[in-house]
């Protein structure tokens, strides 16, 4: 069987994916599934999302040759593929564009969503606020403290921002919390999931909606570079800016798919969110995947410096192409994802978000070991606006 | 015969129904946790629910939540659980023991070995939360393999081509979840309650527990007549949670209940 035919009818990847939830919500997946079948190649659907991607969201977004970092690094061409233009400033919004349409086809008054960084809470804010439906967004309280330009964000957008106290009061627990809110309005609720992540058909409908980005640069590619690109670099946290842009690519065997976890304070310490790394398989969050886990099966504290790769798994389509080798997946430091920030700030002027960065980190170590002939596309799957605040309190600087 | 079905045959024989309790494992100690089992017992408990701690209990409320962040602060793990219900049987034989958790915990140990050692210590039955019928073909076989039932969960969104499968999978009892929602959840709907399990009565034989939202003595009475047991959690455990002598409170709220559920 082909990669691209996955998930199988019950949602796995290979050994991973699937739907580990409580009864209650069995069947409002297999609804979601069901009517995401109908919807997926209606054109009237399809026409409204391609409309809400280039002119809403800006598509397409550029691929850009960073023409002086290439120099810098002394190897491969370096092209960046620039989400962090998009409308709202990430890859995100590709997937709640497509997804509150989904949510008004199948009736849905209320929009739920949990989100790390803030990214993901912003975009469905944003088009909650478009289509007049309520947005809660549920953010563990660790942080809403490190992001609190998006939480004012989402309240300007009319969303309600519940702070998670529970666990480890960050991402994992915001998912669990948006979980418990779902099973209990199940019937006018629509969950927004930000990732890969989750039950089936979650892992699937968001990477399908995330899929533009690499499709985009299967055409620029052509255009820009004359051929395909040798190696495609993107983070991993749940990992749904990774696989838009490596999922239309999977098929061609000859270009590299590398996807960079944090690394956190480095994998010997432990303090990190490299689960692909340094984890093992488990089930969390309705879906079994590499977890960060400790040895009686409690799912443990991770560490990054951003915000949204704060998460002790992964999508399990990334578990699997791990599994059967096609992607590579690979760790960047929280001062490696620093000196990258900056380093393209400086020399592109372009200021990543912190993900991306750690993306940065691990094309500086890549290009210079390639030849100018050959072309890495990295994407910059948000900007670091969201993010000053963290580099300046490291600087010990107070805005 | 199991001890479930024992205790399900022997409470139907004098037309009594079963009161079911829940507390997590390791909460606030694994010694406090047997002193309650026993008192429990003593109190009118039939079946006991064992919560195995989990760091991310998504089907919880926040009562059971923080339960289990408790039992997590000791460290609790499956294993102790395990050897909790050793200690457990050396002066009870006849009580049902039933481990209440989520996948992970399970998984890590392993189905086969967590079977093996859950029937050697004298657990009689496993409902694992984020556990549904398809995703459970490994601990189904195992736990057959090792006598040990497998009790499922049904939802008031379950519809009847569901709930004929999961009632043929199941065995111990079924357990009905009363509301859409956590557990310890206030939305309790008796009237739409009582409908959803009529209709469940048809598809199967076994017992039928209904739990999730039942706080108080009062609602435990208005369910009583249509199912066979009642399951009462978050109330335990949050009188674990408000501190003093736990063990005391939780005999007397155990007797108030089973002298409800038992009129």
């Amino acid at each position: 069987m082909s990669e691209d035919t996955f998930p199988d009818s019950k949602g796995r990847f290979g050994v991973y994916g699937g739907r580990y939830v409580a009864e209650t919500l069995v069947p409002a997946l297999d609804e979601l599934d069901k009517q995401y079948k109908i919807i997926k190649t209606d054109k009237n659907f399809l026409n409204n999302f391609r409309k809400d991607l280039s002119d809403y969201v800006g598509r397409p977004s550029p691929l850009y040759f960073a023409k002086r970092w290439t120099e810098v690094l002394g190897g491969a061409k370096v092209y960046l593929k620039r989400e962090d233009l998009n409308h709202t400033g990430a890859h995100k919004i590709n997937n709640t564009v497509g997804q509150i349409l989904l949510a008004k086809h199948m009736g849905k008054k209320r929009i739920i969503a949990e989100t790390g960084a803030g990214q993901h809470g912003v975009a469905s804010a944003t088009v909650a606020a478009r289509h007049g439906l309520e947005c809660v967004v549920y953010m563990g309280e660790e942080d809403i403290n490190r992001q609190s330009l998006n939480v004012f964000r989402m309240k300007l957008l009319g969303a309600k921002v519940v702070g998670v106290s529970s666990g480890t009061r960050t991402l994992k627990d915001a998912m669990n919390e948006a979980m418990r809110d779902w099973v209990t309005n199940v019937d006018d609720t629509y969950y927004i999931i930000g990732s890969v992540a989750g039950p089936h058909p979650y892992p699937l409908i968001v990477r399908d909606f995330n899929a533009v980005v690499g499709e985009e640069v299967i055409e620029q590619s052509k255009k820009e570079i004359g051929k395909s690109p040798d190696v495609l670099v993107a983070c991993v946290g749940g990992g749904s800016n990774a696989l838009g842009l490596f999922y239309p690519f999977i098929q061609s065997k000859d270009v590299r798919l590398i996807g960079v976890e944090a690394g956190g304070l480095g994998l010997s310490t432990g303090k990190h969110a490299a689960p692909l790394n340094d984890g093992k398989e488990g089930v969390l969050h309705g879906m079994r995947t590499y977890l960060m886990q400790d040895e009686s099966g409690q799912i443990m504290e991770t560490h990054s410096l951003s915000a949204g790769l704060d998460y002790p798994g992964v999508g399990p389509e990334h578990a699997w192409l791990k599994d059967t080798g096609r992607a590579e997946y690979v760790v960047a430091n929280d001062d490696e994802a620093l000196e990258s920030f900056k380093e393209l700030t400086k020399t592109e002027g372009i200021m990543p978000a912190l993900e991306s960065a750690h993306a940065l980190a691990y094309v500086k170590k890549l290009a210079p070991t390639m030849e100018p002939d050959q072309t890495i596309v990295v994407n910059v799957s948000g900007r670091g606006d969201k993010d000053i605040d963290t580099v300046a309190s490291i600087e010990g600087i107070r805005l | 015969m199991s001890r479930i079905k024992k205790k399900f045959d022997e409470l139907a024989s004098k037309d009594k129904k079963a009161l079911i309790t829940y507390i997590v494992a390791g909460d606030p100690d694994l010694e406090t946790t047997i002193k309650i089992m026993n008192v429990m017992v003593e109190e009118g408990a039939d079946i006991i629910e064992v919560g195995i701690p989990f760091s991310d209990p998504m089907a919880e409320g926040v009562s059971i939540q923080k339960g289990h962040e408790r039992a997590l602060q000791n460290k609790t793990t499956l294993q102790d659980s395990l050897d909790l219900i050793s200690s457990f049987r050396a002066s009870n034989q006849a009580t049902p023991v039933v481990f209440m958790g989520y996948m992970n915990p399970f998984e890590s140990m392993g189905a086969k070995e967590f079977c093996k050692s859950a029937s050697e210590k004298g657990v009689d039955g496993m409902l694992i939360v984020d556990m549904p019928p398809e995703e459970s073909s490994e601990f189904s076989r195992e736990a057959k393999e090792n006598s040990l039932d497998v009790i499922r969960l049904i939802a008031p969104t379950t519809n009847l081509s569901r709930v004929k499968e999961i009632c043929n999978l199941s065995s111990g009892y079924i357990y009905y979840i009363s509301v859409k929602g956590i557990t310890g959840a206030n939305d309790l709907d008796s009237e739409d309650v009582k409908e959803k399990v009529k209709l469940l009565t048809k598809e199967t034989n076994l017992p039928i527990a209904i739990g999730f939202g039942i706080k108080d003595a009062e609602s435990a009475l208005s369910l009583k007549d249509i199912a066979d047991g009642i399951v009462v959690g978050s109330v335990f455990v949050e009188l674990i949670g408000k501190g003093g002598d736990v063990v005391k409170n939780i005999a007397s709220k155990t007797s108030e209940l089973s002298t409800a559920i038992k009129s």
